[in-house]
């Protein structure tokens, strides 16, 4: 016989000013099964857990609801508060009188009418639930982290310096991401790679940290705690461990022109035996076989392996599958820029002098092509004029992107900063739209680019560039003072808008987590769980979510390592127990449900006689992975699934208590 | 296939020189058009910037006519008219509603499939470059021409799908067939002032003044273009110009229907050229 308690919280005057309490009371104390149905001001505050445990313990419940807030908000207190009197969590019932009545309704007799509908519907439920098990899950407490630039460096670090061990892949040569590229960093100008190489080789010695870098992600499988990845090592035609990085190799490769190095973002040239950049990690080289005259002149060249000292380049070198089990993974797989070409009007690929931001970094970068000595890329001429752009594709709906890529308004003001420095008597230009500069020191940093450094600020867009005599026609508007503006550039600089890393979408499917229309992978909870993505066991750091800066990239590296340490400080890991339960002797095994899960939680399980023939293969669902979204439920023909704490009788016994 | 023609009020009027050498070549290039009956205005300048049902249905009363006397092709050599009417199809293409709303309004059946296009257009993908290179029978050698595509023509982009939109090169092409020298330069696609040379001609002066100036820079003897409004900016106003920032400026512009004709063989009068305000007569001899 149930024994259930009735609670209805008033919120203050959040429930109580909209919904007469006591009268939901009074209606609830003569539902049949309700022992004894209270009102109290704040049910989640300690009187009011301490009234709900003392009813517990005093009248034997079998059941509690609570007439209160929506269950996100205190379902977790209340089932905490019933455990402690020996009451299984899921005897705990929320009617939600407060975002479903009180705050949607104005009329107080109606209010009080469906809050007392929704309140016998909830004591309808709790007569029907049974008792439910959370699920523990075995860990292994072995991390991966996806992306070596500082998000992923920053995650791999703090992991690993709290004892766990991790391994780190990365797409490219050498770890180092897009900071590695770049010159000086808003709004300290601390330079960039004198800031990032010490991190990057505490990296490479960490002794918990296994470094595969020209590497990538193959295959994921499993879920939190059991994850199964293979990562392909592409074959780099070097033999790693015997290799001292001496140089010997790319210094000789006959193949020194129309390489175009990507470091330098074309700026440069490099052999097809070669390290990205000096303080690459690992100081080892890559042979480029889409270029290298060995591989297309059937093995004629050999240069390089007879320069190696060691002996350590191996042309028939394979790619290689790394399997590894790992507990939590971190995805932190950076961004691109758009196409600079995007505005045909800008003329990008068409005049020389017309570069975007990072190439401009490389420019300025002491390790580039010009080393830091700033030169028109068309004729090596010092420039004295330049127009940079911002919101070159961000913000622009109709041919871009709508949002904001973040960090172009700063390192733009960065960049006529640096430029003022390096060529004295120059002059800058910067159109814009709106200066975002809201972090710390941002603003001042703007306000002295314009103030200090005399660059000159238009707000308005740039409609076309032309060629003139060797000078760049910039022809634009100065919203601001309602004219149009024509300037002529030696050079120009684009501030291209971020996007996701191209494939980004493709790893957010092998990884089985969610990504909004841009390919941006989705936390969570855009506020709460910033650090999660949709998939337990899966988090996410950097410029894979969004455009941030480097201090927010590492911040959220740093964020995701310690919900990892969170993870992994327990011995085993709890889900909730309100997931999918197949009953195996009506399944008929169509498996209509795995096409509809989104977790890929539904598996095939051959069920057996004794002699080990198989009788019928009938859908499993993996406790680890399922979500508890209810879809195989709706999906299943033959009715042999149902969800733990939301089965089909206790639904019905809802509805049926609406039925007048 | 059978090919309507829809002139426009400039060609019957201001640019009737263009409807003439298009007549000429046609002729030489053997394809036969029709004049669309009972054609009414396309709707440029005026309808489109009041009224957007007007500005639509204008344009696809002409296409439904033609439609319905069982043309699959129009020819619009006017840039404005051409771009009228591809702009209505394309809307009609986009939007249902607006489509059925226009049809009712037309009284008659109508399904938005003729092709359309614009004079490049045509001479590209229906007269095509080798049957214009077979017809040349007086090669323009050593004439250099400078090509001023103005706004219309290739743009915007997504409803004129037709060349670069920021560096067309289909007149250019059709300027080397003649053997002429296409010359290059940084203003082919800028604005003419268009319109405005009635408003605020101050305006179409300073802006085709900068065009002129910079085709004269590139060494151009002269100027082809294919939209009469572009042709009348830059011909007529040109003395003014000249007289305003006191600098000669001296470039015929032709429509490039009559460099074609010049080139196939056809004189000066044939195809109209006198009617012009630039004489070209000290140009045209260095190819006689």
């Amino acid at each position: 016989m149930a024994r259930i308690g009735v609670f209805v919280c008033w919120c203050g005057s959040n429930i109580a000013g909209t919904v007469d309490v006591k009268r939901v009371a009074e209606e609830a104390a003569k539902i049949p099964g309700v022992v004894e149905a209270v009102d109290y001001k704040y049910m989640c505050s300690d009187p009011g857990q301490n009234t709900l445990r003392k009813m517990i313990k005093d009248k034997n419940l079998t059941g509690v609801v609570l007439a209160a807030c929506s269950p996100h908000m205190h379902e977790n207190t209340f089932r905490k508060a019933a455990v402690k009197e020996g009451l299984n969590p899921y005897f705990i019932e929320i009617a939600n009188i407060r975002e479903q009545v009180s705050w949607v309704h104005e009329d107080k007799e109606k209010a009080t009418e469906k809050a007392i509908d929704l309140l016998k519907m909830m004591v309808e439920k709790v007569k029907k639930n049974k008792a439910i098990e959370d699920v523990r899950v075995p860990l292994t407490k072995k991390a991966l982290v996806i992306g070596g630039g500082i998000s992923g460096i920053q995650a791999a670090l703090d992991i690993a310096n709290g004892g766990v061990e991790v391994i780190l892949v990365e797409k490219e040569p050498s770890i180092g991401g897009k900071m590695i590229q770049l010159d000086e960093t808003f709004p300290t100008l601390d330079c960039s790679s004198c800031i990032m190489t010490p991190k990057m080789v505490e990296v490479y010695q960490h002794p918990n940290i296994k470094l595969y870098t020209y590497s990538e992600l193959e295959e994921v499988s499993g879920y939190i705690g059991n994850f199964n990845v293979k990562i392909k090592k592409k074959a780099r035609s070097i033999v790693e461990k015997d290799c001292t990085g001496c140089g010997d190799c790319w210094n000789i490769c006959p193949m020194h022109k129309n390489v175009k190095s990507e470091f330098n973002v074309n700026l440069s040239e490099r052999t097809a035996i070669y390290v990205p950049f000096p303080q690459a990690v690992p100081l080892i080289p890559v042979i480029d076989r889409s270029v290298c005259l060995h591989y297309k002149k059937g093995g004629k060249c050999q240069k390089c392996y007879d320069a190696c000292g060691p002996k350590c380049i191996n042309f028939d070198l394979q790619d290689e599958i790394i399997e590894e089990k790992v507990g939590a993974i971190v995805a932190a797989t950076g961004y691109d820029l758009m196409e600079n070409s995007l505005y045909g009007e800008y003329g990008y690929g068409q005049f020389k002098d017309v570069i975007s931001g990072l190439q401009f970094e490389r420019l300025l970068s002491a390790s580039g092509p010009t080393e830091g000595v700033v030169k028109r890329p068309s004729d090596g001429k010092t420039p004295e004029t330049i127009v940079f752009i911002q919101c070159v594709g961000s913000r622009d709906p109709e041919k871009g992107v709508p949002y904001c890529s973040k960090v172009c308004c700063m390192y733009t003001a960065k960049h006529a900063k640096l430029f003022a420095h390096k060529v004295h008597g120059s002059q800058s230009y910067v159109f814009y739209i709106d200066i975002r500069a809201t972090s710390k020191g941002y603003e001042e940093f703007v306000r002295g680019t314009m103030e200090n450094e005399g660059a000159i600020y238009l707000r308005g867009r740039v409609s076309k560039i032309y060629e003139d005599n060797g000078k760049l026609i910039v022809k634009g508007a100065d919203t601001l003072s309602g004219n149009q503006v024509e300037i002529a550039a030696d050079m120009v600089v684009l501030a291209t808008g971020v996007i996701p890393k191209k494939g980004s979408d493709k790893m957010a499917q092998m990884l089985g987590i969610s990504y909004d229309k841009y390919g941006f992978y989705t936390e969570s909870h855009p506020k709460l769980r910033p650090a999660e993505s949709s998939t337990a066991g899966i988090y996410l750091a950097g410029m894979a979510q969004g455009p941030r800066d480097i201090p927010e990239s590492v911040v959220s590296g740093s964020a995701a390592a310690s919900k990892i340490l969170g993870l992994f400080s327990k011995s085993e890991y709890e889900v909730e127990g309100t997931i999918a339960s197949v009953n195996k002797t009506t399944c008929v095994g169509c498996f209509y449900c795995r096409r509809v899960c989104a977790y890929s939680a539904i598996s095939k399980e051959e069920i057996k006689d004794r002699n080990g023939n198989v009788l019928k293969v009938v859908a499993n669902v993996n406790s680890g992975l399922c979500a508890g979204c209810g879809a195989c439920v709706n999906a299943c023909f033959s009715k042999s699934i149902d969800l733990k704490g939301y089965l089909d009788e206790q639904i019905f016994a809802e509805i049926k208590s609406l039925a007048v | 296939m059978k090919l309507a023609y829809y002139p426009g009020c400039s060609l019957k009027g201001t640019s009737f020189e263009y409807e003439v050498s298009l007549l000429k070549i046609l002729e030489a290039l053997n394809i036969e058009i029709q004049e669309i009956p009972d054609w009414n205005c396309c709707g440029a300048s005026a309808a489109h910037s009041l009224n957007h049902n007007l500005s639509v249905a204008l344009p696809a009363r002409n296409l439904a006519i033609a439609e319905n006397n069982g043309f699959e092709e129009v020819l619009a050599p006017c840039a404005a008219c051409s771009s009228r009417l591809k702009t209505a199809k394309y809307e009609m293409g986009l939007d249902d509603i607006l489509k059925k709303k226009i049809t009712d309004s037309l009284e008659m059946p109508y399904s938005n499939s003729l092709n359309i296009s614009n004079m490049l257009e045509f001479l590209i993908n229906v007269a095509g470059k080798e049957k214009i290179k077979s017809l040349v029978k007086k090669p323009l050698s050593g004439l250099k021409v400078a090509s001023y595509y103005g706004c219309l023509l290739v743009r915007p982009p997504k409803v004129m799908k037709f060349d670069d939109p920021d560096r067309p090169v289909s007149m250019d092409e059709l300027v080397a067939l003649t053997g002429a020298v296409p010359v290059d330069y940084s203003y082919k696609t800028e604005c003419c002032g268009a319109i405005n040379s009635l408003s605020k001609p101050d305006v179409v002066m300073a802006l085709t003044g900068k065009i002129l100036y910079d085709i004269k820079e590139h060494g151009a003897d002269l100027v082809v273009v294919a939209c009469p409004l572009c042709h009348s900016n830059l011909d007529v106003r040109q003395r003014e110009i000249e007289r305003k920032y006191a600098e000669r400026i001296g470039l015929p512009v032709l429509f490039i229907t009559e460099l074609l004709g010049l080139a196939f063989g056809f004189s000066p009068e044939e195809l109209a050229i006198g009617g012009h305000m630039v004489n070209a007569d000290k140009v045209l001899k260095k190819i006689s």
